[in-house]
C-alpha cells in the first residue's frame, strides 16, 4: 500500500461515519433498531467518556480506543469518526470545487485561545456544570445542528410533498409529527453552524485546532504518538504542495516541519507530494540532528504534565456535581420534567451533553431543547414539554439512543412505573366546575388512571391518585382550558417509582342472562 | 380496412349498444339482489369470532353490495385511538376491520380508506393496534388522520352547542362511510360507542370538551354521516376506559351489533354492556334530537346466536 492510498481510506471511513451518524439524527422513521445507534455512536469521544464515567464497563470503552489510536497514529479520529470534522471537510471540499482552489498557508498555533477553551472545558464540571462541554463537544454540536436546523427542513419538505399528494388523493407519503422549533436552540445551532462554516471556508480546520476540546486533547497525545507525519528532508524538493493541501494549516514549508498536534490526519499531503518528501514515520527512531537535547526534554516534561493534568481533571468528573437550579418557570411548577430513565435532575443535568439525539428520535416530540427551565447551566438540555405533546406510554426510544447514559437504559415495564413528575389539579380552573358540563379529557388520556373521575353533581370531576401517576403529561396536554391548564405535571427532582393500579380480574367470558339483552 | 367489414362491425356494435339500452336488466342482472335487501333495522350477533359474526350480520342485511356499489370509494373508520395491543380492547378488533374491507372490495369498491384521528402518536397507534397490517393485508389503504391540513370546516345546522367543526377530507371524498367503533367504558361519557367514535373524524376535540361534551357528540351525530355502524363487542373494556390499565379490565363478550341507525346501535350496545341508554347522556340527548331511536322495542331486530 502506498501512502497516497491513505487518503482514500480516510475518505471512505469519514463518509461512512458521517452518513450513518447523520442518518440517526435526521431520520424520522422512529423504527430504527436501537442497536444501530449504539454501534454508530460507540466511538464518539465525549459521549463514550461521559457514559464510561457513569457506568464504568468494558462495553463503553469507545473513548479508550480513540485514545489508543491517537497514541499510535495521531488524530485519525478527527478525520474519520468525528462527524463535525467531516462536515467541515465537506464544506472545504465544496468551496474548492465551486471556486478556485485555495492554497493553504501555514498558520501559527493560537495557543492561548486553544488552551483557554481546553481548560475551561476541563474545569467547568468542577465548578459549574457540564455546560461548557455541551457547548463545545463536536458530536453534540453536530447533533444540535442536524436536529435543530436540518431535521425541521427535511420534515418540512416531507410534509409538503405529503400534502401535495393528499390533494391528488394519494396518501402514500405520511406527514410526520412536527411540533414547532425551540427558538433559543435554533438560534444557538445556527450560530454554531455559521461559525463552523465561516471558519472552515476561511481557515480550514481552525475550529478543530482552537475551539474543540477533543481536538486539543487528542492533539496533546499526538505530540507523543508512535507514528507521526514529517518532512523527509532528503526527498523533499521544497515545492510546498504539501502545505498548500493542508487543511489544518500545520505544515510549514519554510521550516520543513509539521505541527503534529494540529494535524488531523487527512493524509492530503501524501497524495499531493510528488517526491515522497512527506513520510509517516516512527517518532522515536534515532535521528542525528535538530532539536537540542535540552529542548526536547523540556517539551517532553511539559507535554506529560499537560496530559496527566487533563486526564486527572477528566477523572474528577466522576464526582457528583451539585447543580444549582434557578427556576424561572411559573411559580406553580417547582421543577422541570426530565425524561424517564434520567434518574434525577442532578444526574441528567450533569451527564447530558445536549447532543439532541433524543429530541431527534422522540416520536411525539414531547422532548424539546430547554431554554432556561433547568437554569442557565442546563441550557439546551432536553426537557419534557407537555404543551407540545405527551410522553407515549409504550415508548422509551430516548433511553435506547442516549449515548452518554444521561438517560439510562430502561426496559419498558420499568419505564411504565417511573414517576418523572406528579400530577396537580386546579379544581377551580376545571371546565366541570366552571361551566358545569362534562369534560374528562385528562382522565381519558391517563394511561395509569392516576386521574379518574368521581361523581360531582350530575357530572364527573377529575380526582387524583398520585401514587399511580408517572408524570407522562397526557392529562396536561389534553386539558383544553386556556391560558392556564387545570391539570399539570410538576417535575420530580428525583424520579420515583409509581404504584400500578391493581384490580381484581374480571370474569374472562361474559355469561349472558338471556340470549340477547334486548 | 375493407369497407364491408367496417360497416358490419359498426352495425354489430350499434345493435349491441341499442339492445343494452332496451334490456338493461340483462346486463345488470347480477345486481338485482340489491332489491331483495332485508328490512331489519338492527342485527345483533353473538358467540362467534369477529369476522364470522360480521359475515352473518352483513348477509342478513342483504350483503355488502346493499351498501357499497361498484367503483365507489369507501371510508372505514375504526377506533384506533391508543397505542395498545388488540387484547387490551381499547381499539377496534383488527380482524373485524379486515373483514369489512374484504366485503367492500368484493362488492366492487374502488378504494377502501381507513384512518382515525388518534390520541396517542398516530404511527404507533396504527402499528400497535394491528389495524395497519390488517388493512394492508386485506387491500385497504391506511390514511393519516392527525394533521389539521387534512380537515375542512363544516357547518352543523341542527347543532345546539356545536355549530361548526373541522372534518377529515376523506369523509367528503368518499361515497360510503362505515363507522366501526368498539364498545368501551369511558371515564366521562360513561360509554364510548358509535357516536363517540365520530370524534375521530374531526380535528379539534378540545373544543367539544370545553363546550358541553355530551351535547356536542349528539350535535355532530345530526349530520348522519355513517351509512352503517358496526359495533365491535367482541372484547369489551369494562372499566378504566377509554384506554384501560391492564388486561384485567377486559371481558370477552363475543358480540356484534350492526345498524344504520347510530342511536339504535349505541342503545343496543349499551344493553350488552349492562347499562341503559337512558343513563348515557349523549345517547339520551341524540334520541331527543331525533338523530335516531334508542327505543329498541320499536325496531325490527335480527338476533343471531352462533352458539
Amino acid at each position: 500500500m502506498k501512502l497516497s492510498d491513505l487518503k482514500k481510506i480516510r475518505i471512505f471511513f469519514s463518509l461512512l461515519f458521517f452518513l450513518l451518524t447523520g442518518f440517526l439524527f435526521l431520520n424520522f422513521i422512529y423504527r430504527v433498531n436501537p442497536l444501530l445507534f449504539d454501534t454508530v455512536i460507540y466511538l464518539q469521544f465525549i459521549p463514550s467518556l461521559v457514559n464510561f464515567i457513569n457506568v464504568p464497563s468494558l462495553f463503553v470503552i469507545g473513548f479508550a480506543i480513540v485514545l489508543l489510536s491517537t497514541f499510535f497514529l495521531g488524530r485519525v479520529y478527527c478525520s474519520t469518526v468525528c462527524p463535525l470534522g467531516t462536515l467541515q471537510d465537506l464544506i472545504i471540499y465544496s468551496s474548492n470545487k465551486l471556486s478556485k482552489k485555495k492554497k493553504s498557508t501555514f498558520e501559527k498555533e493560537k495557543k492561548i485561545l486553544r488552551y483557554s477553551f481546553f481548560f475551561l472545558t476541563l474545569l467547568s464540571p468542577l465548578f459549574f456544570s457540564i455546560l461548557i462541554i455541551n457547548l463545545l463537544d463536536p458530536f453534540s454540536s453536530f447533533g444540535k445542528i442536524l436536529t435543530n436546523i436540518f431535521q425541521p427542513i427535511l420534515i418540512f419538505i416531507n410534509n409538503t410533498i405529503s400534502y401535495f399528494l393528499f390533494n391528488l388523493n394519494n396518501y402514500s407519503v405520511p406527514p410526520t409529527e412536527f411540533r414547532g422549533v425551540e427558538l433559543p436552540s435554533v438560534i444557538f445551532s445556527l450560530f454554531l453552524f455559521f461559525t463552523i462554516l465561516t471558519l472552515a471556508l476561511l481557515k480550514g480546520r481552525l475550529y478543530c485546532n482552537t475551539v474543540c476540546p477533543v481536538g486539543t486533547l487528542l492533539g496533546l497525545i499526538a505530540k507523543v504518538s508512535f507514528l507521526k507525519i514529517a518532512v523527509d528532508e532528503s526527498s523533499c524538493s521544497g515545492c510546498g504542495v504539501c502545505q498548500y493541501s493542508c487543511k489544518a494549516n500545520c505544515i510549514d514549508k519554510s521550516n520543513k516541519s509539521v505541527d503534529y498536534s494540529r494535524c488531523v490526519n487527512c493524509f492530503n499531503c501524501f497524495t499531493a507530494c510528488k517526491t515522497d518528501g512527506i513520510v509517516f514515520e516512527r517518532r522515536y527512531k534515532r535521528r542525528e540532528k535538530r532539536e537540542s537535547v535540552d529542548q526536547s526534554k523540556r517539551k517532553f516534561l511539559f507535554d506529560t504534565g499537560l496530559y496527566s493534568f487533563s486526564v486527572a481533571t477528566f477523572g474528577l468528573l466522576l464526582q457528583k456535581i451539585i447543580v444549582y437550579k434557578k427556576t424561572l418557570i411559573p411559580e406553580s411548577r417547582t421543577f422541570p420534567v426530565s425524561p424517564p430513565g434520567s434518574v434525577s435532575l442532578d444526574h441528567f443535568n450533569s451527564n447530558c451533553t445536549a447532543c439532541h439525539l433524543c429530541v431527534s428520535v422522540c416520536p411525539t416530540k414531547v422532548l424539546q431543547p430547554s431554554y432556561l427551565e433547568y437554569g442557565l447551566l442546563g441550557f439546551l438540555q432536553p426537557r419534557m414539554d407537555f404543551i407540545k405533546n405527551f410522553c407515549n406510554f409504550e415508548c422509551k426510544l430516548c433511553a435506547d439512543v442516549c449515548p452518554t447514559d444521561a438517560i439510562k437504559k430502561i426496559d419498558i415495564a420499568e419505564k411504565k412505573l417511573v414517576q418523572i413528575g406528579k400530577v396537580k389539579f386546579i379544581k377551580d380552573n376545571c371546565i366541570v366546575v366552571t361551566q358545569g358540563t362534562e369534560c374528562g379529557a385528562c382522565s381519558e388520556h391517563c394511561p395509569t388512571k392516576a386521574v379518574y373521575m368521581i361523581p360531582y353533581k350530575n357530572l364527573f370531576l377529575p380526582e387524583l391518585k398520585v401514587d399511580y401517576c408517572i408524570g407522562c403529561g397526557a392529562c396536561e396536554f389534553a386539558c383544553p382550558t386556556i391560558p392556564y391548564k387545570s391539570i399539570y405535571i410538576d417535575g420530580n427532582e428525583f424520579h420515583q417509582k409509581a404504584v400500578m393500579k391493581k384490580e381484581e380480574e374480571l370474569k374472562k367470558e361474559f355469561i349472558y342472562k338471556e340470549e340477547f339483552p334486548f | 380496412m375493407d369497407r364491408r367489414i367496417f360497416i358490419k362491425t359498426l352495425t354489430g356494435a350499434g345493435v349491441v349498444a341499442y339492445s343494452s339500452l332496451l334490456f338493461p336488466n340483462v346486463i345488470t342482472s347480477k345486481k338485482s339482489k340489491n332489491f331483495l335487501a332485508s328490512d331489519f333495522d338492527l342485527v345483533a350477533v353473538r358467540g362467534g369470532e369477529p369476522e364470522i359474526m360480521f359475515d352473518r350480520a352483513i348477509e342478513s342485511l342483504g350483503g355488502m353490495q346493499t351498501f357499497v356499489k361498484k367503483n365507489q370509494k369507501v371510508l372505514v373508520k375504526p377506533n384506533i385511538a391508543w397505542d395498545v395491543v388488540p387484547e387490551k380492547a381499547a381499539n377496534t378488533n383488527p380482524k373485524l376491520v379486515a373483514r369489512i374491507i374484504e366485503h367492500c372490495l368484493n362488492a366492487g369498491a374502488k378504494d377502501v380508506y381507513v384512518f382515525d384521528h388518534t390520541c396517542d402518536n398516530w404511527q404507533r397507534a396504527y402499528r400497535n393496534s394491528g389495524i395497519e397490517k390488517a388493512v394492508r393485508d386485506s387491500g385497504g389503504k391506511m390514511v393519516p388522520g392527525n394533521d389539521e391540513r387534512l380537515y375542512q370546516n363544516y357547518d352543523i345546522k341542527s347543532g345546539k352547542r356545536l355549530r361548526t367543526t373541522k372534518i377529515h377530507e376523506l369523509v367528503f371524498d368518499t361515497d360510503v362511510f362505515i363507522n366501526v367503533p368498539i364498545l368501551k367504558h369511558h371515564s366521562s361519557t360513561k360509554l364510548t360507542i358509535a357516536m363517540k367514535n365520530l370524534m375521530g373524524i374531526i380535528y379539534d376535540r378540545g373544543y367539544w370538551h370545553k363546550n358541553d361534551l355530551n351535547q356536542c357528540i349528539a350535535d355532530f351525530a345530526t349530520l348522519q354521516k355513517p351509512l352503517l355502524n358496526v359495533v365491535d363487542c367482541y372484547r369489551v373494556l369494562k372499566r378504566n376506559g377509554p384506554r384501560g390499565v391492564s388486561l384485567a379490565d377486559v371481558a370477552t363478550y363475543k358480540a356484534l351489533v350492526i345498524s344504520k341507525d347510530i342511536v339504535a346501535a349505541d342503545a343496543a350496545s349499551t344493553r350488552i354492556f349492562g347499562l341503559e341508554a337512558e343513563d348515557i347522556p349523549h345517547i339520551r340527548i341524540a334520541d331527543q334530537m331525533k338523530v335516531g331511536t334508542k327505543n329498541l322495542s320499536n325496531l325490527k331486530i335480527n338476533r343471531i346466536n352462533l352458539n
